[in-house]
């Protein structure tokens, strides 16, 4: 008999967040050519391959751009963000050299002025949302 | 990459019309079409017979979320009274219009047709600000760029950290965009905003007296955009003045075969060059300080025409925020990156500058109704270049023009090349 073997997920946005709600922040990486993409993707975009797999990325990044929202979507709102409470988002360079938009915590949003593009972060995760609608979404934390 | 080709054969446009631009409580997309369609047609220096417009391209970017209407092209068709012909709804977010553009000159080149008409319409206001900031992300990466928090300001406001980062820019300088483009859209009858920055400060203050409430105490225009209670942060470092508003509008061109310009005008515009580009989620670029796809339309562009940024004496660009102005004067090649952001602030891009760029007042005071700003940038070329600006035509002949749409964060762009031969 074989052993069994685990299936490999597949490279979709739902696997993704699968990951995420298990703490996990997932790239796929390309066997052909070595490049890892968060989001993933189920082509290699550099040279065209398929064959992907996922690896867990070290979870550490660095700022490459954020903004400080005063007026946010739904979502935001219904956690407690507005103009009196703004929230950062921005764009992280993971260590693999891959980018990905994220939440940002642990900033001081009274001094925008003040944060510092090329901050180091560290992956988060943050859980929002009642019953079916309950989500991960990925954050990263100065 | 492969290479651009040349267009097999001359497209000129003949006719170019507007609607109003702004917030129209009692019109819907297909009213202002109309508006539009009565305005190009009046504009047909030989007058138009519209039973020999064969086809219809109309930019579009979501109607089905702004007015619960999807299907909208044989709609706007009927309106016009132009059943049977075929006609397709264009849609690559905000830059719907300037694509529907190229369609109809890719029909044209073609061969397939001779006389084609291109449109562009939104109609916005009908939703509350909350429910139009949340149609308009559908045109980011709704997986994973919108679970981040983004909103639309937010991610040119991430742009704009990227840059001042890099060269040094302050979110004060963003500010000069918008003076200009307000004080264009002061000259403009069809803007949304018709009105300068000084104006607007001077009627909040009026206003503030006439209902008895202590009168703002702003002495210049830069008081006024340093405010919170003038110019609100939306996305730091953007405020209120450095967004394009929500709008209603609709635009409209006639396209034709080179070979038959004589039937409808002396003057035809030609377009010579045409370049479109597609790109990632905004995080997944090498750069966020430029806009690869605006970059390679352009040069698409440049190399069909066969000229280059030099020869372009004046451009209607996407300033939906204040920060793609700049970025866009620095993507067509009219300044080195990280010198777009002095060229506003030294006066080059005014409208008497060596570079006017957005005479119209562009998106941001003429108003951006999303699917027809593409549109409406190649009829502000159009009066400008034929001499029909009225009183802010740009001094001097306008030989050769350029229009630049950009969707979303960049992830489509599109750039058209226009000249004058008589």
């Amino acid at each position: 008999m074989s052993e069994p073997t685990i299936p490999v997920r597949p490279f979709t946005a739902a696997a993704f967040n699968q990951y995420l709600g298990e703490k996990k922040l997932m790239a796929a990486k390309c066997k052909k050519c070595g490049g890892a993409f968060v989001p993933p993707r189920a082509i290699c975009p550099k040279c065209h391959s398929e064959d992907i797999e996922w690896v867990e990325t070290s979870g550490k990044g660095k700022l490459a751009a954020f903004t400080v929202i005063y007026s946010g979507p739904t979502f935001m709102v219904e956690q407690g963000f507005d103009k009196k409470n703004p929230y950062v988002s921005g764009i992280v360079e993971l260590e693999e050299g891959t980018n990905i938009s994220a939440r940002i915590t642990g900033l001081d949003v009274s001094k925008p002025a003040e944060i510092k593009i090329g901050s180091p972060l560290k992956v988060d995760f943050v859980k929002f949302g009642e019953g079916e609608a309950r989500k991960t979404y990925l954050a990263f934390k100065a | 990459m492969p290479k651009s080709k040349s267009l097999p054969r001359g497209v000129v446009v003949v006719g170019a019309g507007m609607s109003k631009f702004g917030a129209f409580a009692e019109k819907n997309s297909r009213d202002l079409f109309v508006e539009a369609f009565k305005e190009m047609t009046k504009s047909v220096d030989k007058g138009l017979d519209p039973s020999i417009i064969e086809t219809l391209y109309i930019g579009n970017f979501t109607s089905d979320q702004f007015e619960r209407q999807a299907h909208i092209a044989p709609i706007l068709t009927d309106a016009v009274g132009l059943l049977p012909r075929p006609a397709l709804r264009v849609e690559d977010a905000c830059a719907s219009g300037g694509v529907a553009l190229r369609q109809g000159v890719m029909a044209i080149a073609s061969g397939m047709v001779d006389v084609a008409l291109v449109g562009g319409a939104e109609k916005m206001t009908a939703l509350k600000t909350a429910e139009v900031t949340e149609a308009l992300a559908t045109a980011a990466d709704v997986s994973y760029e919108i679970p981040a928090g983004f909103t639309f300001p937010g991610f040119y406001a991430a742009m704009a950290t990227a840059y001042m980062h890099r060269y040094g820019m302050k979110p004060e300088h963003l500010m000069n965009v918008a003076i200009k483009n307000h004080d264009n859209a002061a000259l403009n009858p069809y803007a949304q905003f018709g009105v300068t920055i000084q104006k607007w400060m001077e009627g909040r203050i009026e206003a503030a007296i006439k209902k008895g409430k202590p009168a703002p105490t702003w002495s210049t225009i830069w008081d006024f955009l340093h405010d919170e209670a003038g110019n609100p942060t939306v996305a730091w470092p953007l405020r209120l003045f450095d967004c394009s508003p929500v709008s209603d509008g609709a635009a409209a061109i006639l396209l034709v075969a080179a070979e038959r310009a004589h039937e409808f005008t002396d003057h035809p515009i030609h377009i010579i060059g045409s370049g479109q580009a597609s790109d990632s989620a905004l995080h997944d670029r090498p750069e966020l300080t430029a806009i690869p796809a605006a970059k390679i339309a352009a040069q698409t562009a440049y190399e069909m025409a066969g000229v280059t940024a030099k020869d372009i004496r004046i451009a209607e660009v996407h300033d939906c925020f204040t920060i793609a102005e700049i970025i866009a004067s620095e993507d067509l090649g009219f300044f080195a990156p990280g010198e777009g952001f002095k060229a506003a602030e030294d006066g080059v891009t005014a409208r008497n500058g060596a570079k006017p760029i957005n005479t119209s007042g562009g998106l941001k005071a003429k108003g951006h109704p999303v699917g027809a700003s593409g549109v409406a940038q190649a009829v502000e070329v159009f009066k400008q270049m034929r001499g029909q600006a009225g009183e802010r035509q740009v001094a001097g002949d306008v030989p050769v023009a350029l229009t630049h749409n950009v969707g979303a964060t960049g992830s489509t762009c599109v750039v058209h090349v226009y000249e004058r031969r008589n």
